[in-house]
């Protein structure tokens, strides 16, 4: 039973002005299966789209027969019959996940981003696949991998995500923990997984079993999409990998051949859109995933044992806690010291900075800094340069800073450095604990050494560099 | 030699897709140079495909097929003509304007009406021809029509889109390509299916490609343009020839089909009545016969088993003599089968199938067949298929053998075939349904206003019929005008005769045959533009050369880049005399070496006695000694003329 125009509530979904009267004047909507004639007598047999709500108030999206979407202008359109009407219900069929006892029990929690969707061709509307019977339909592998229950926290983008979530998050993963799964997988957008990679590193220690962030950098409806892969390989590491950390699992290579499981606290995403974009920085990766086997039979090749293994009598440390009152400052030249005292003033009690070199800001900047410091902030010095340590008793300008009480801190990343000051002001304000607490690694967020192989970017163009490529897949 | 076909009668009916690759500066949706091709590689990438299920819970048809090969797909990259947005590891950049405005020009020429706001969609293709596994492509223009013999073809769209990648190798699971054309704008005009014989197909082809010359924005040479033929008789479906380099191929292509499609018609008919009626009816069964075959000389089958395979044999209920049944001219249904198992079941050694009645000569041959008989309990009216190589490969081949048995009670499977040399086809792919298609989210829409339309309706180039039938009334030859539209001459020709005040007919000949003749003995008379070729017609209207030098200065500055008309005249010695100097230089020419009609050794006496000698000659030879050495300074015509008169003079005399 068609429901009467006038019922259909989203019927003008993101048309207004001008090409809305148009639809009223005709009765027609969005889904709406309609023939419209324009002023040059071509026909266009569809149906009605929904508008994006930035686009002009002027045209009419139809999704034509042949498949293909135009844009039709309203004043151009003589006639519009509406042929029938079928509102899109974005509903995947359940199919049960398949049980099987012998297989172990993986959580995927799902905070946003679309690990694996399908299709509705009669609108071009990608539809999200979540639930297990969903993921099933789409990926049918998992189920030769582990059992897999799932749960939606959230749907935010991930440059969405915040302390909120954050906490939210640490918490459900330690009751995942207490029901005993073998292992959790987080589905996350990738522009700020490493982010969350850090800061959940703080917030759960010593788990008993995998944490493994997946997500996908070619959005999951199309077939090139590594969202597959990574997704498969992330429940395998949760279900069957032997370090019981923090990790990311994405491609290795550009090509379809491994995902690489980086620790939490050393990872970044180090290009805007490249399938391998994630990167250890400062040392090397902790394993390499394949979906086929190597030839010892096993799905890992572990280019380190420095990891915690896993350990299902071991009980874990959840800590949500965050003090939003932190920032990160990239420095540059003439970095003007009133952002201090402006940051100082707005009640900021963290700074990191991203200094440059071996971790150095300018001198106009030093009173600034020591008011911020004598008002009870904490200070704490990265380098922008990403790999390599601060350093600062090299030269005066870092001593200068370090007599200042400035926090030095190694080779933290700047970004896993904010999470970690925001985590350790959230527990104290005492400056001597908070110090001792920061310059302490937890997990690998600085490290007493970086080996020869910890920095490796190349440069294209070198005849060396091109002859070694040239010999590998991509 | 093609065999009489009714093609009325079989109720024939074809359209085309027009591919045409579009004269850009970038590629569609980055800023790679495009039209730069490369035979060699910097770097390679390994990518697979995996199909997206539509909220029904269905794949597309030729989705599964693609995933069901699970083909390893090797990318070949240049970093001269491929950025990281073909490599899919980029979204793309914003659609190139200067395509859009190409593609409006074929529109208008077309007399379409132009999409207002243009949405990009994407096409989705698993055969690893694009990295992204589709295609982007838009709507521009819709619902025009070319003038076709005393009728009219409909254009139904012309959408704008990538190229694909260029195949380099498809062996077993591996599939090769090379990224050099990806990415490179292209036009896709689909008509409707108003043609209805092979001739006319071709025809029609030979029209889009005049279309698209004619406005001098599109690129040419190999593998520029493609054409797709879709065909259908009456009773069968409508099936995709891709890949039509020219316009003669299609002739054999579209005859051929027809037949095949009204083959499989009967092979239906003689499968229902047969009882075989409905999918369930075919029934396969397989059996290993790796014993049978390890000692048959058969090279194909020995290396299948040395390296690890299988033979198998299929039985298949039913279907005896069959595979014998005529599909194309000079093949049989056998070879429809062998397709299949060759592009689903990636086994492509031939003979790829072997049935009872195809089995080669080998020693034996009579024994293994019984083997093979007994061993898969062999039934009147079945028959036996055999194929070979590794064991889940084999397995694929018979549920494929099983599907296009079945597909054949159905009559004619909707499918995408290749063309080969000869006019004959093989099978590609299922034909891919419109719903293969969504929006690309990663591009925004694209409006084109009126205003834009307007503008490039001001500046569109007459249309090629017309121009056409302007060439024809100024009585220039039919080859000579289709000549001179497909290479980009007529644009020339109408701004010399618009510029110079020269004759229609003499511009077109000059450029359209005699610089021909000059290009063919090696001069780079392309390298002249408009304004070239104004300049020369400007020294002829001005009555500085003669219609005779007109090539010898085009000659001139096509070997000498930068001269003007004027120079190059000089240079060639060819400036026009003055009337008054080669009369007087006509007037001195003698009959001095005159011979007549006398042969060889005799003396010339008394002109007017001698056998053989006439005024026509005499003509003939005093012409012939003036433009020696007249050469082109002066005009022969009026050289002959003045001749005649004197050669009168002198008679009446």
């Amino acid at each position: 039973m068609t429901p009467n125009y006038e019922d259909r509530d989203d019927r003008f979904q993101g048309y207004r002005g001008r090409v809305r009267e148009v639809l009223e004047k005709f009765r027609i909507g969005v889904w709406s299966e309609v023939e419209i004639r324009n002023d040059e007598g071509s026909v266009f047999t569809g149906v009605v789209l929904p508008r994006n709500e930035t686009a002009d108030p002027l045209h009419v999206v139809v999704k034509l027969t042949n498949g293909y979407n135009v844009g039709l202008h309203a004043d151009r359109i003589v006639v519009a019959k509406e042929l029938g009407y079928r509102k899109a219900v974005y509903k995947i069929p359940e199919k049960d996940f398949p049980f099987d006892p012998k297989k172990k029990q993986v959580t995927l929690l799902g905070t946003g981003g679309t690990i694996a969707s399908r299709l509705d061709y009669r609108t071009g509307a990608v539809i999200p696949a979540f639930t297990p019977g969903e993921l099933y339909g789409a990926v049918p592998e998992l189920a030769d991998i582990a059992n897999l229950t799932t749960k939606k926290l959230f749907g935010v983008f991930s440059e969405n995500m915040g302390p909120e979530q954050y906490k939210a998050l640490a918490i459900a993963i330690g009751k995942e923990i207490e029901k005993g799964v073998d292992g959790i997988v987080v589905g996350h957008g990738t522009d700020t997984m490493s982010h969350t990679g850090a800061i959940l590193s703080f917030m759960v220690q010593n788990s008993p079993v995998p944490i493994v962030l997946v997500g996908s950098q070619r959005s999951s409806d199309r077939p090139s999409s590594d969202a597959a892969l990574n997704l498969m390989n992330g429940v395998r590491t949760a279900a069957e990998c032997d370090i019981a950390e923090v990790v990311l699992c994405m491609f290795g290579p550009t090509s379809d051949n491994y995902d690489l499981l980086h620790r939490g606290t050393r990872c970044r995403k180090m290009h805007s859109s490249y399938r391998s974009t994630f990167r250890t920085i400062g040392t090397t990766p902790l394993a390499m995933v394949s979906p086929k086997p190597y030839e010892d039979g096993r799905y890992f090749k572990y280019l380190t044992d420095d990891f915690l293994p896993r350990d299902k009598s071991r009980k874990p440390q959840i800590t949500p806690v965050f003090e939003e009152k932190v920032t990160i400052q990239y420095y540059y030249p003439n970095f003007n010291p009133d952002i201090i005292d402006a940051l100082s003033a707005a009640g900021y009690r963290g700074i990191v900075i991203a200094g440059t070199g071996l971790g150095h800001v300018n001198k106009p900047l030093y009173p600034a800094l020591r008011r911020a410091i004598a008002k009870g902030m904490t200070i704490v010095m990265t380098v922008q340069t990403l790999w390599g340590y601060a350093q600062m008793y090299v030269y005066d300008t870092g001593r200068d800073l370090l007599d200042l009480g400035i926090i030095p801190l190694d080779n933290m990343l700047p970004e896993v450095a904010y999470m970690k000051l925001a985590w350790v002001l959230g527990q104290t304000d005492d400056p001597k604990r908070i110090r001792q607490m920061l310059t302490t690694p937890i997990n690998h967020e600085t490290t007493p050494r970086e080996p020869h192989n910890g920095y490796l970017i190349m440069q294209g163009g070198l005849p060396e560099v091109e002859a070694f490529i040239g010999q590998h897949w991509k | 030699m093609m065999e009489r076909f009714d093609y009325q009668a079989a109720g024939l009916i074809s359209g085309l897709e027009v591919h045409q690759q579009l004269l850009t500066e970038h590629k569609l949706f980055c800023r790679c140079p495009a039209g730069m091709y490369t035979t060699t590689h910097d770097g390679e990438m390994l990518r697979h495909m995996r199909p997206t299920l539509s909220e029904l819970g269905v794949y597309d048809g030729t989705a599964l097929m693609e995933f069901k090969t699970k083909k390893e797909i090797i990318y070949l990259l240049n970093h001269k003509n491929v950025c990281t947005y073909e490599m899919d590891d980029t979204p793309p950049f914003l659609v190139n304007q200067q395509a859009i405005d190409i593609a409006i020009d074929l529109c208008l020429t077309m007399n379409m009406d132009i999409i207002d706001e243009v949405h990009i969609a994407r096409k989705q293709y698993l055969d690893g021809s694009i990295p992204t596994g589709f295609q982007r492509t838009a709507i521009v223009g819709v619902n025009g029509w070319l003038p076709f013999k005393d009728r009219r073809i409909t254009i139904t769209h012309l959408s704008v889109e990538e190229d694909s990648c260029r195949e380099v190798s498809d062996q077993g699971h591996r599939i090769v390509w090379r990224t050099d054309r990806l990415g490179m704008p292209l036009t896709e005009t689909v008509t409707g299916p108003d043609l209805r014989t092979p001739e006319e197909v071709r025809d029609a082809i030979v029209l889009c490609g005049l279309v698209a010359r004619n406005t001098g924005r599109v690129r040419t040479g190999m593998g520029a343009s493609r054409q797709d033929i879709n065909v259908s008789v009456r009773g069968g479906s409508r099936v995709e020839i891709k890949g039509v380099p020219r316009a003669g191929y299609a002739v054999k292509l579209v005859h051929n089909e027809a037949v095949r499609q009204s083959n499989l018609l009967k092979l239906r008919d003689e499968m229902r009545a047969r009882g075989l009626r409905e999918a369930g009816h075919i029934r396969v069964h397989t059996y290993d016969v790796s014993d049978i075959f390890g000692q048959v000389e058969l090279g194909a089958v020995r290396r299948a088993l040395q390296s690890g395979g299988r033979v198998v044999a299929i039985r298949t209920e039913g279907v005896a003599g069959l595979a014998q049944w005529p599909t194309q001219p000079h093949t049989r249904f056998l070879d429809e089968l062998s397709g299949r198992v060759r592009v689903i079941a990636c086994l492509d050694q031939p003979p790829i199938v072997l049935s009872e009645d195809s089995m080669p000569e080998f020693p034996h041959r009579h024994k293994v067949i019984e083997r093979v008989r007994k061993r898969v309990r062999q039934g009147e009216n079945d028959d036996f298929f055999i194929v070979f190589g590794p064991e889940e490969d084999c397995r694929t081949a018979a549920e494929e053998i099983r599907n296009r048995f079945a597909d054949a009670l159905e009559g004619v499977p909707k499918e995408t075939r290749q063309a080969l040399f000869g006019g004959y086809t093989t099978f590609e792919r299922i034909l891919p349904g419109p719903d293969r298609m969504y929006p690309d989210t990663d591009s925004p829409a694209s409006r084109i206003t009126p205003e834009r339309v307007a503008a490039a309706r001001a500046r569109l180039r007459p249309a090629p019929w017309e121009r056409i039938a302007r060439y024809l009334s100024w009585r220039v030859p039919e080859e000579t005008a289709h000549y001179l539209l497909r290479r980009g001459g007529a644009e020339i020709v109408d701004a010399v005769v618009e510029r110079t005040g020269v004759d229609g007919l003499v511009a077109a000949i000059e450029i359209g045959q005699r610089a021909k003749a000059l290009a063919r003995e090696g001069v780079p008379v392309k390298n002249l533009d408009t304004n070239a070729w104004v300049g020369i017609f400007d020294l002829l209207t001005d009555g500085r050369i003669t219609r005779e030098a007109v090539p010898l200065v085009a000659g001139e500055m096509a070997k000498n880049p930068g001269l003007s008309a004027e120079q190059a005249c000089l240079a060639a010695g060819v400036e026009a005399m003055p009337r008054s100097e080669w009369m007087a230089q006509a007037e001195e020419v003698g009959m001095n070496g005159y011979r007549g009609g006398l042969r060889h050794g005799r003396t010339l006496e008394s002109p007017a006695t001698i056998k053989g000698d006439t005024e026509e000659k005499r003509l003939r030879f005093l012409a012939g000694e003036a433009m020696k050495r007249l050469g082109a300074r002066a005009p022969a015509r009026e050289v002959v003329d003045y001749l005649r008169e004197k050669v009168t003079r002198e008679v009446n005399q």
